[in-house]
């Protein structure tokens, strides 16, 4: 787990021509009169496990949806590997960037979501291949031979005919998971992934995304209550309030010796 | 077309009067079938099997057999034996329309009132309430915020129904219209009959949405239709 | 001699045939295709208010909702006098068909919307395109609460057909109606004509609550 020194901008030193997975460059994003994001910067390395805590409405969400493209900022720049994301400045102008190059940057991401979302009219097998298929143009032979590996990943490997309305939630997740991974994305979003699970199920599911961090090298930007799941994955741990990060640092730092009082009060609360 | 206009100048107190007998058609059948679908809508939910049975007959007879046959029924045959009902034209319109409607707006009601979440029923029993209390005060409150989107469509279609009572002999709207287009043409008469109508869709379509606000926010929450 | 009686059968076995054909020949043709062209129709100003650009949107919007909240009986009589060219049957169908394809514009915009949004989220997390997003996960989900709905308007269809009385159409009312007037004889054609009505719309409408029922997931 590589170490840097922290700044509370979420910027981070790094080596030398390195480029950064994710870049927020002054995000704002808004909704209505709300303002959740307000000249965001923050950085995320390649390989990085970066978990976002802090109470609702903080803007943790926000950052994994404007990551997938499911929101747009009013103002600011994301780079995804130095390339932006969906708006690039021209002539000192914030110009949006065409739906074609949105999609080649977005193919590189993957998202899982808190209510799974799998298609309810495929069968499991069916929802993990259908995108290697029909976007990434895997051959239907090699993208079943994939989604079988994935399921025997997941823990699911005789439930590859099944429908998604008859597994579990905890089962649902793993699909979901699995049909995430089969696009082979460089950086991995989890919005509050076991949050709508019950409490005995969540322990298949962390599992299943612990040995993802130990046995890939795949970038990944967690929003969890899970506080021990956060410690065994990541190498940094950032609390979000108001849009602004309070406090950033390691998982050790930050959950046991946390210096700002936001940080504490938050804790406190969620332990 | 200015002699289009000046035969409708000429039709005026005939419009107006046509106008007056579809809107009496309108509301005399919306306040029958409001009284129909709410009386209708509760019985059907009775424990009694007959009762409840003898709603759902009512509730399927009127809702299959067509507006058309039930107003030609009170129209021709209940003055004959073994009835001997012979009702003003307007009053026959007004009950088939009331009939016709309230059958369709008895399954609204009756649907509303079941979609209040359980866990209001089960509070009134944990408080102890009568049955009566219960309705009155807790669960049709939140069961008229839910129909009245549902009634808006019924209350619109029964206004586009009052259309087709000129044929038992009522000089409504359509009526005034059908002699206008003698005298004029076409387009100008059926024209300014349709935007009529459209009008008065449109007021009975606020009149709901201010309902259904009003119902909502009683129960401090957001309107469907805002 | 005027018949009396409280009822009479006789007049039911005479009045049928006529009644029946009368069903077979308007009734079921004017149903059809109405209801085919309703389906067809409706789905087209579905997809323009959809995805066209603002001011033809905008324009298809108010016209389906003018015609949505204006009587059919209106409708029929000014095609009716207006298309003088057409037989009146065809005046019926056509009519019947756009008043309705704005009930079923409705019916598919629900049937849209009801898609939850995560759908929609998960196939841009997956880079879907969006012919593949319609094509393998909304459409496939929107059918299970259009086709329910669609089928209900059907119904409906079927039994505002009498209307077709204001433009000269003998449908299966029309010719109860005419039997009625030539024998003075109202109750049995009446009933016959709501039993027929019952008949057909009833089990129709079971069969399509059970329908609902199976597309659930």
């Amino acid at each position: 787990m590589p170490t840097d020194s922290f700044t509370h901008t979420g910027a981070i030193e790094l080596a030398e021509g390195e480029t950064p997975a994710i870049r927020f460059n002054h995000i704002v994003k808004r909704y209505g009169d709300h303002t959740v994001l307000d000249g965001l910067d923050f950085t995320v390395r390649r390989g990085d496990r970066v978990t976002l805590i802090g109470p609702s409405g903080s803007g943790k969400t926000t950052i994994l949806r404007l990551v997938m493209t499911l929101e747009e900022s009013q103002d600011g720049y994301i780079l995804i590997d130095d390339k932006p994301l969906t708006h690039i400045e021209k002539d000192g102008k914030r110009v949006a960037l065409k739906d074609k190059h949105r999609s080649q940057m977005r193919k590189r991401i993957g998202m899982v979501f808190q209510q799974f979302n799998l298609f309810p009219n495929m069968t499991v097998l069916e929802n993990i291949m259908e995108a290697p298929v029909h976007v990434l143009g895997i051959s239907k032979a090699d993208a079943k031979k994939r989604a079988h590996e994935l399921l025997e990943q997941v823990g699911l490997p005789d439930k590859a005919d099944a429908h998604p309305t008859s597994l579990s939630g905890g089962q649902q997740q793993r699909v979901a998971i699995a049909r995430a991974l089969a696009m082979d994305p460089e950086i991995l979003l989890l919005d509050e992934v076991t949050s709508a699970l019950d409490p005995e199920v969540v322990g298949e599911v962390l599992g299943i995304l612990r040995k993802i961090a130990e046995t890939t090298d795949v970038t990944m930007l967690i929003v969890t209550h899970e506080m021990q799941f956060a410690r065994d994955v990541s190498n940094r741990v950032l609390m979000f309030d108001g849009g602004r990060i309070v406090e950033e640092g390691a998982p050790a730092d930050i959950f046991d010796n946390p210096q700002e009082q936001r940080t504490r009060d938050f804790l406190s609360a969620v332990a | 077309m200015s002699n289009y206009l000046e035969a409708f100048g000429r039709a005026l107190p005939q419009f107006l009067d046509g106008l007056l007998i579809t809107v009496e058609l309108t509301i005399g059948g919306a306040l029958l079938a409001f009284l129909i679908a709410i009386v209708l809508g509760l019985v059907a939910r009775f424990q009694n099997i007959l009762l409840r049975g003898a709603a759902r007959v009512i509730i399927e007879l009127f809702r299959g057999t067509s507006l058309v046959v039930q107003l030609f029924f009170f129209f021709f045959v209940l003055p004959l034996p073994p009835f001997y009902v012979e009702l003003e034209p307007i009053l026959v319109g007004v009950l088939a329309l009331g009939l016709n409607y309230g059958a369709y707006a008895a399954e609204v009601v009756r649907g509303s009132i079941n979609s209040v979440p359980a866990g209001q029923w089960e509070a009134t029993t944990a408080l102890s309430m009568t049955p009566m209390q219960r309705m009155w005060r807790v669960i049709f409150p939140q069961a008229w915020a839910l129909m009245i989107p549902s009634l808006n469509n019924l209350l619109i279609q029964l206004l586009k129904g009052t259309a087709v009572v000129y044929t038992i002999t009522i000089v409504d709207l359509t009526a005034v219209f059908n002699k206008l287009r003698v005298e004029t043409s076409v387009y100008f008469a059926y024209g300014i009959a349709l935007v009529v109508y459209f009008v008065l869709a449109y007021i009975l379509m606020l009149f709901m949405n201010g309902l259904e606000k009003r119902a909502v926010h009683k129960l401090g929450r957001q309107a469907v239709s805002a | 001699m005027i018949d009396t009686s409280l009822w009479n059968w006789d007049h039911v076995w005479s009045a049928l045939p006529e009644m029946l054909t009368a069903f077979v020949k308007v009734t079921l043709v004017v149903t059809i295709v109405g209801s085919a062209i309703a389906i067809v129709l409706g789905l087209v100003i579905a997809l323009v208010r959809r995805s066209a650009p603002q001011p033809i949107s905008g324009v298809v919007t108010f016209l389906m909702n003018f015609i949505r909240m204006t009587p059919l009986v209106v409708q029929l009589l000014f095609m009716y006098y207006a298309l003088t060219s057409w037989s009146p049957l065809m005046v019926g169908i056509v009519v019947f068909g756009v008043h309705y394809s704005t009930f079923m514009a409705e019916v598919y915009r629900a049937g849209i919307d009801s898609v939850p949004r995560g759908q929609w989220e998960a196939t841009t997390a997956l880079s879907m395109s969006p012919g593949r997003t319609w094509i393998a996960v909304i459409i496939p989900q929107a059918v299970r609460a259009t086709v329910p709905a669609l089928g209900n308007y059907v119904i409906s269809m079927f039994k505002e057909t009498p209307f077709l009385v204001a433009v000269s159409v003998i449908d299966m009312v029309g010719a109860a109606r005419a039997y009625g007037g030539d024998h003075f004889r109202f109750t049995e054609v009446f009933i016959v004509a709501g039993v027929l009505f019952l008949l057909a719309s009833y089990p129709t409408s079971l069969l399509i609550n059970r329908l609902e029922k199976r597309l659930a997931y």
